[in-house]
Order: structure tokens, then C-alpha cells, then sequence
């Protein structure tokens, strides 16, 4: 696949009632990338990721996802929200919830078609979540329901994959095999993922932006100490506590 | 029992529990699972100003009662969408709106007002033949929409927002649901009136969630549990001398309670599954 601009914003500004949330935000994302978005909470980073899917509108600026406005381009797009927030006694099984990824395929007024569950069996399958799919999804740990989730982005066939702090809710030890997971995923797809956890970030993704506010992003996992400073506006001794030392310019 | 059945009204209130618990256990579930409950309430009381107009204007009240349960649903939907009004409130206002609205119009409407009581307390015994019909189309009604669009709804029960990411059109989905909700109660008056429906339209759903964690079973057993508390609330209003709509909702929430009850017991501590308190 050629490596072209699966997303780009362009001086993209998000205002909430008059309070900025992101400013002037540049970003280019091509095809291959694995991007690491690291910021404090209140950085607007589950804000970006809603701009990208057309889910908040931008007071200036430009989004495009393949080519397109978010609302046709998100089609490309699988997601995995940060909170689901959903009933935990509600009556759906892990395979109804995985079913709901096809919803845009299997269309409207349709039922969910064969191709459609085979899918659904594929992508449980690659999360190693496939012996569980007839439990009631409030039943599993929120590790495994977020294993889930992103079974259900994963049978959008997307060529994007937005990942908002799928790290939050995943124990220590469920961590690793997760990554793992997004290395299989990125070979065939761009990921995005969202996460103030800078030290488990910096180790798998290829490329780091930060945000707070404004992005800062090179295109590579450099950023430099001012940078981040400024993000975090702390020292970075403080926050750089513990990360890998190739994140981080070296120092004069 | 058989005795019984040799009355047409017995035989028409049996139909008419039979139809009403059909439309009634199908959107009940989905007023329960999505948490419905309240705009629901405040949809049936809306309906009675269209009852009052109904009066007002000489004609069917229940089919004024019609319009204002969909006028209201819609409303509030999008009320609650499109402005920064929380739907909450939405459903505080419109509740007591309409009820005042039916008070006005029957207070303006000259002479006596028959059957009043039945439309605020339900009449399953005096259910004309033609309301039956209409039960009946509108039950065939809610079966085709909810089976063309079950999956959508589902979905949006479950989580919008992932519904609307998949282009799913989450805000006609959600008012198309209100409008069926708004007619279901409307077959619902009938059976326990404007003041006593969202108990029957909860109650069933929430005791069968007990059971099973599958919505379409959930539907089908909320039918027969909705069937069953109105059978045996009939009966015993009957046999008592009690008013029939106020009979089946006691059964419904005394059963209700048992059910609940007894699935805390046999489920031991825990306390994973909560499923909402009938209103």
C-alpha cells in the first residue's frame, strides 16, 4: 500500500463555550504510522481524536480523513473510546457488541449478513477473545472488554485505528499482550493512540506527538525538553521520571 | 373462568390485555434497557391534553390522546438534542404541561365528560370493539419498524456514539423510537390509563431482565409476563370488585417484587445486576 495521508488537520482550533481546547493543531498521519499522543488530562486529547471523527466540529481549520470531510471519511475509522461508559447489565453478549462494527456494512434496515459474523469471529479470534463471545459483555474484566472493543473497530475494516487511553482500564500484566496486539494491528493500519502514560507509549509506538493545547510533532519520537516542558509546563525532570532516554532530546 | 369467557366484554378485555402486553413487552424492553423511563411518564401524561382536545374538539379522544403522546415525544427528543436544555427537564415541564392542557380543555368543554376517569385510570372492560382494531394495527405497526430496525436500535441503546462513528443516524433512530413509545402507551391507556402506563410498560420488562441477558428473549418473556399480570389483575378485579387498571399494576408490582426477590436469593451477593425500580 502506497504511504499516503490517511489524516490531516490544518490549523484545526476547538473552542468549548469560549474556552480553547485546541489550538492552531497540525497534524499529518500517513498510512504506516504508529503515533503516540501523550499531553496532560485537559490537554484536549480525547478532543483531537473527536475532531478527527467528526464528532466535534472545529472552529477553524480543516480535517480530512482519506481525502474526505470527517463525516464520510470516518468510515475508515475504527475507534475505541477512552470511558464505555456503557450499562453493565445490559443484555448484549461480547458478539452482538463486536456485531455492532458492522453496522455501516450491513446497512440499514438490514440484518447483520454471514460475511458480517465471520468477521466478527475473525477479530474475537485476534484479540483472543473468541471463547468468551456468548458472555454478557458487563461480566468480563474492563481488560477484557476493552480486548472487545477493539474487535468491534477492527471489523469496520478500518485503515484507521483511534485508540483513546486503552491502557487505563488494562491491567499490568494484560499491558504487554495488548501491545503486542497493536503490533500485529499496525502492519496493517495507521494507529493512533491516545495516552498520558508517556513511558509505555514512548517503548511501542514509532512516533510521539504532544499536546497540550497546541501539538508539538516532529514526525519522529523526538521531542525536545522545552517542548515538553511547555506540554506539561512542569520541570521535565518531573515527568520524565522512568522514560526511555531515546524519547527524550539529549541534553547540552 | 370459562363462565367468564361467555361475556364479550370479558372476551374483548382478554383481547385487549393480549394486544396491549405484545407492543407493550417489545418497547418495554427497550424503555428499560435504555433507560426510557421517565420520558416515557412524562409522554403519557402529555397525552392526556390530547385526550382533553379530543373532548374539546368532539372527537376521538384517544386519538387526540395520539397526537399528543407523538407531538410530545418528538418534542422532547429533540428539545433534549438540539438545545442546551437538559432532557431531564425537557421531561419536567412537558409531563405537567400536558396534564394541565387536558385539565383546561375538558374544564372548557361544556357538560360532563364521560369516561374521563377510564382514560386516567384505564377500563380494560370497556374496551369498544374499534379499539381493539386499532390495538391491533398498531401492534403490527411496532413489530415491522422494531424488525427492520432492531439491530439499529440495539446499537443506540447500547452506545451512540459508536452508532453515529458507524453512520448510523442516531438522532432519527432515537425520535423514531420516542414515536413508538408515544404508541404504545397510547394502546396502553386503554388497558390501565394515562396515570397507572409506565408501570405496565416497565415492570414486565425489568422482572424478565432478571432471567435472561438477551434482548429478544427479554421481549418475548416481557409479552408474556405483561399478559399474565394483566390476566390475573383482571381476574382479581373482578372477583374483588376492584378497579381493573389499579389491580394489574399491584399484581405486576407485587410479582415484580417476588421475581426480584427471589433472583437476589438465588444469585447470592452479588450485586452486579441492578435492574431499575418500577415508577
Amino acid at each position: 500500500m502506497e504511504n499516503s495521508d490517511v489524516v490531516k488537520l490544518e490549523d484545526v482550533s476547538v473552542h468549548y463555550g469560549g474556552i480553547p481546547a485546541l489550538e492552531g493543531v497540525n497534524l499529518t498521519v500517513k498510512q504506516d504510522d504508529f503515533i503516540g499522543i501523550i499531553g496532560p488530562n485537559g490537554g484536549g486529547k480525547t478532543t483531537l481524536l473527536r475532531v478527527i471523527l467528526g464528532l466535534v466540529k472545529p472552529a477553524a481549520g480543516k480535517v480530512t480523513v482519506i481525502g474526505e470531510p470527517p463525516e464520510k471519511g470516518r468510515r475508515h475509522i475504527g475507534y475505541v473510546a477512552q470511558y464505555n461508559l456503557f450499562d453493565r447489565s445490559f443484555p448484549a453478549s461480547v458478539f452482538e457488541v463486536a456485531l455492532m462494527g458492522r453496522l455501516r456494512q450491513s446497512g440499514l434496515f438490514h440484518p447483520y449478513r454471514q460475511v458480517d459474523k465471520e468477521a466478527v469471529i475473525q477479530a474475537l479470534e485476534t484479540v483472543e477473545m473468541l471463547g468468551m463471545k456468548d458472555r454478557r459483555i458487563g461480566e468480563l474484566s474492563s481488560g477484557q472488554q476493552q480486548r472487545v472493543f477493539v474487535a468491534r473497530a477492527l471489523v469496520t475494516e478500518p485503515r484507521v485505528l483511534l485508540l483513546d487511553e486503552p491502557m487505563a482500564s488494562v491491567d499490568p500484566t494484560m499491558q504487554t499482550t495488548f501491545y503486542e496486539l497493536l503490533e500485529k494491528l499496525k502492519k496493517k493500519m495507521a494507529v493512533i493512540m491516545v495516552s498520558h502514560d508517556i513511558g509505555a507509549v514512548s517503548i511501542y509506538v514509532d512516533k510521539i506527538a504532544c499536546l497540550n493545547r497546541h501539538l508539538f510533532y516532529h514526525d519522529s519520537k523526538e521531542i525536545t525538553t522545552e517542548e515538553l516542558e511547555s506540554v506539561y509546563q512542569c520541570p521535565v525532570e518531573m515527568i520524565a521520571h522512568g522514560v526511555p532516554h531515546r524519547v527524550l532530546k539529549e541534553h547540552k | 373462568m370459562p363462565g367468564l369467557l361467555q361475556y364479550e366484554f370479558m372476551r374483548n378485555a382478554l383481547i385487549a390485555g393480549l394486544l396491549a402486553s405484545v407492543s407493550c413487552g417489545i418497547i418495554g424492553a427497550f424503555v428499560v434497557v435504555k433507560k426510557m423511563v421517565s420520558i416515557s411518564g412524562a409522554i403519557s401524561h402529555a397525552s392526556f391534553g390530547g385526550i382533553g382536545l379530543g373532548y374539546f374538539l368532539r372527537v376521538s379522544p384517544i386519538l387526540g390522546g395520539l397526537f399528543f403522546s407523538t407531538l410530545s415525544a418528538l418534542g422532547m427528543g429533540l428539545v433534549s438534542r438540539r438545545t442546551r436544555l437538559s432532557e431531564d427537564t425537557a421531561i419536567g415541564i412537558m409531563w405537567a404541561v400536558g396534564m394541565a392542557a387536558g385539565i383546561i380543555f375538558i374544564g372548557l368543554t361544556p357538560g360532563y365528560a364521560p369516561d374521563l376517569f377510564s382514560y386516567l385510570f384505564g377500563s380494560i372492560l370497556t374496551v369498544p370493539l374499534l379499539d381493539i382494531i386499532m390495538m391491533l394495527v398498531l401492534d403490527i405497526f411496532i413489530i415491522i419498524v422494531i424488525s427492520l430496525l432492531y439491530k439499529e436500535f440495539f446499537a443506540i441503546s447500547f452506545d451512540e456514539e459508536f452508532a453515529t462513528v458507524m453512520g448510523v443516524p442516531t438522532e432519527a433512530l432515537y425520535l423514531t423510537l420516542l414515536c413508538l413509545v408515544a404508541l404504545t402507551i397510547v394502546i396502553l391507556i386503554r388497558i390501565v390509563g394515562v396515570i397507572l402506563v409506565i408501570a405496565l410498560l416497565t415492570i414486565p420488562a425489568a422482572a424478565v431482565r432478571q432471567f435472561t441477558y438477551n434482548l429478544k428473549l427479554m421481549m418475548v418473556l416481557s409479552i408474556v409476563f405483561g399478559a399474565l399480570f394483566t390476566f390475573a389483575g383482571l381476574l382479581l378485579s373482578y372477583y374483588l370488585d376492584l378497579a381493573s387498571g389499579a389491580t394489574i399494576i399491584m399484581v405486576s408490582a407485587v410479582s415484580f417484587f417476588i421475581i426480584y426477590g427471589a433472583s437476589r436469593l438465588r444469585k447470592g451477593r452479588h450485586r452486579e445486576i441492578d435492574a431499575p425500580l418500577p415508577v
